[in-house]
């Protein structure tokens, strides 16, 4: 294989700290996410605003039982902040009635938040077969060079992060890449991957 | 069939607009079905021969028949928008070129089960066509075709999108219940089925957006117009995703039945490159078991025809794949996506995907050994039928069918250490 996914490298010798263990960053039970096996630490992260408590408290709303707003407040968080931190988990744990151990277990199933700092920009390149058929590698190693980066790095003046995830639903139109809530499709050939970023500021 | 009904606003300048919908004869379905009763609506449905378009083709009629009559709870539709299995893309179609069809589909069929909250459970990445269909129930509210009493009829009924955080699990219906619920997305064992005990334990049917998106036009035209499109027991039009090496990957309708190769040939224009032959496609999504070229010939795209074959319609996420692959390589991609994503609830599962995605990986690096292929099936034999859902079943039918059609690869793998075909 010439990608690796975050935090699932090939070591041949195991590591003694398990979370270097191939494949181990990659289960359920681990925290998963751009920063790789960094992303077990969640960031402290800082208040929510006056703005996102009063929209949480909208979506509260909305359900006849308000654990259901949990996923809805967490994107809420993770829009504000650009990923969802330690003092907003307990904020809305408060604000949900459930214990902050149970929104960070919530946090850590799903793999679209992000409990540290990400790039401005978050590159995700689908590489699930139909993309993969269509030159979904070679997009990634385009990236990894122009970049400068590996798989779940960050570039150093913060601008990017590039992961690979699994399929977007966007096979007709391989390759593709989902940059922050946008996908960008039919990216053949491949400068039109650079048009994208040159156009980003 | 030449007509176009799921698709006949795709493409349509201002399709996702309630004011092109309108003037395209939308929303009269709606309005028909607000004055009837509800137990009309349903048989109606039921009589069509609707079946799941989300991937196990249970009949739809059928399905809403298991919401008790006589609960006192609330009742819940809960559309499955979480579409996520690799090769389907037909759900994000529909809602970003007609929310307003989903939307009427969604309504008609609340009334016909009388829930009167719709969940529309949305997958994260689908930014867009979460959006689409927000503006589109807004839009529709605005003009009484959702709230509490739709165009003065008496019948209620408020729709609430919600949107996943990325987890293939939460298609299946009852992981997506307690994702809607707030929790992680583990699978419930049944019974109680849905029906029973489904949302906050009261009466919940799950469709997903295509299997709803034909109800307008059974409703509209009658269960009997229905019952001519498509093959018996198969009936309807169909959405199949053609994506992998084709000239013209993407949507298209067709009637349930159609030839497979018809799709590929005429609607997908075929091989993408004149010098590669076709070498096996997956008809229905990555759970679906492969086909050779061989095994495609005579292949009529429905669920009992797939089924004989001992594969699966599912989600008709239809990938083909040419001669310049590797079935190693390929089989790799797809066990890393269902070790990726599996909960980690069961154990077969937890362990077995992950083991079997070990093996494939050793052996598509060259490491592989004699006796990787057996233990590969032996621990797939282990992982079908063992399990709360049936995602470890979803991951072991490739692999097994993989292994199974093109052992010689995985053989010159394990004998060679290395691949023997071209880098493509």
């Amino acid at each position: 294989m010439s990608e690796t996914r975050a935090g699932t490298g090939g070591l041949k010798v195991l590591p003694s700290d398990p979370r270097q263990i191939p494949g181990f960053a990659a289960g359920s039970v681990a925290v998963r996410g751009p920063a790789g096996p960094e992303g077990i630490t969640p960031d402290p992260g800082g208040p929510l605003s006056p703005e996102s408590l009063r929209e949480i408290d909208r979506l509260i709303a909305l359900y006849p039982d308000r654990r259901s707003a949990l996923l809805p407040a967490l994107w809420v968080a993770q829009k504000e902040q650009g990923f969802v931190g330690v003092k907003p988990m307990e904020e809305i744990a408060a604000r949900i009635g459930v214990s902050p151990a149970f929104v960070a277990g919530v946090v850590s199933f799903y793999t679209m938040y992000q409990t540290r700092p990400a790039g401005k920009y978050l590159v995700q390149v689908c590489t699930t077969l139909s993309c993969y058929l269509r030159g979904a590698d070679k997009l990634v190693g385009h990236l990894k060079r122009r970049l400068g980066v590996d798989v779940g790095g960050t570039t150093a003046d913060g601008k990017f992060t590039l992961t690979t995830v699994e399929c977007l639903g966007s096979c007709g139109t391989a390759p593709m890449l989902q940059l922050n809530d946008d996908f960008h499709e039919k990216l053949d050939p491949i400068g039109k991957v650079d048009a994208l970023l040159d156009s980003l500021k | 069939m030449t007509e176009k009904l799921l698709t006949r606003n795709v493409g349509v300048a201002g399709s996702a607009t309630l004011a092109v919908y309108e003037q395209r004869g939308g929303y009269q379905s709606l309005k028909k079905a607000v004055t009837l009763p509800p137990e009309s609506v349903a048989d109606e449905v039921k009589k069509s021969g609707l079946r799941g378009r989300g991937g196990a083709g249970f009949p739809t009629g059928m399905k809403w028949s298991f919401m008790p009559k006589d609960s006192p709870k609330p009742r819940y539709l809960i559309v499955n928008a979480d579409e996520s299995e690799p090769g389907t893309f037909k759900d994000r179609l529909l809602m970003e070129e007609d929310p307003h069809l989903c939307l009427e589909g969604f309504i008609i069929s609340a009334h016909a089960i009388r829930a009167k909250t719709v969940f529309v459970y949305v997958r994260g990445e689908f930014v867009k066509p979460y959006r689409m269909m927000q503006a589109a129930i807004d839009e529709a509210r605005a003009k009484g075709y959702v709230g509490r009493n739709i165009l003065g009829s008496g019948v209620g009924c408020e729709v609430v999108m919600h949107r996943g955080a990325g987890a293939y699990i939460c298609g299946e219906e009852t992981a997506l219940m307690e994702s809607l619920e707030g929790k992680r997305g583990y699978p419930r064992l049944k019974p109680p089925f849905p029906a029973v005990a489904g949302l906050y334990g009261c009466p919940t049917t799950i469709n997903n957006v295509e299997t709803l998106a034909n109800v307008p036009f059974i409703l509209e035209r009658g269960a009997d117009w229905y019952l001519t499109i498509g093959r018996e027991k198969n009936t309807g039009p169909k959405l199949y995703c053609l994506s992998g090496h084709l000239k013209k990957p993407g949507v298209y309708e067709a009637p349930l039945g159609t030839q497979l190769m018809t799709l590929v040939n005429e609607m997908g224009g075929g091989l993408w490159r004149g010098d590669r032959k076709l070498k096996a496609i997956i008809p229905g999504g990555a759970s679906a078991a492969v086909l050779t070229s061989a095994e495609c010939a005579d292949v009529p795209m429905d669920f009992d025809s797939l089924a004989a074959r001992k594969t699966m319609l599912g989600s008709a996420g239809v990938m083909v794949l040419d001669d310049s692959v590797c079935m190693v390589r390929a089989l790799e991609r797809l066990l890393r996506f269902f070790a990726h994503e599996s909960c980690g609830q069961c154990t077969p599962c937890r362990v077995g995907v992950d083991w079997i995605h070990r093996i494939v990986k050793r052996i598509e690096a060259g490491d592989g050994q004699t006796g990787d292929c057996e233990t590969l099936l032996d621990v797939c034999d282990n992982m079908v039928g063992k399990t709360i859902c049936v995602f470890s079943d979803a991951a072991a039918m490739p692999a097994t069918s993989f292994v199974n059609k093109f052992r010689g690869e995985f053989d010159d793998h394990i004998k060679q250490g290395r691949c023997t075909l071209p880098e493509a």
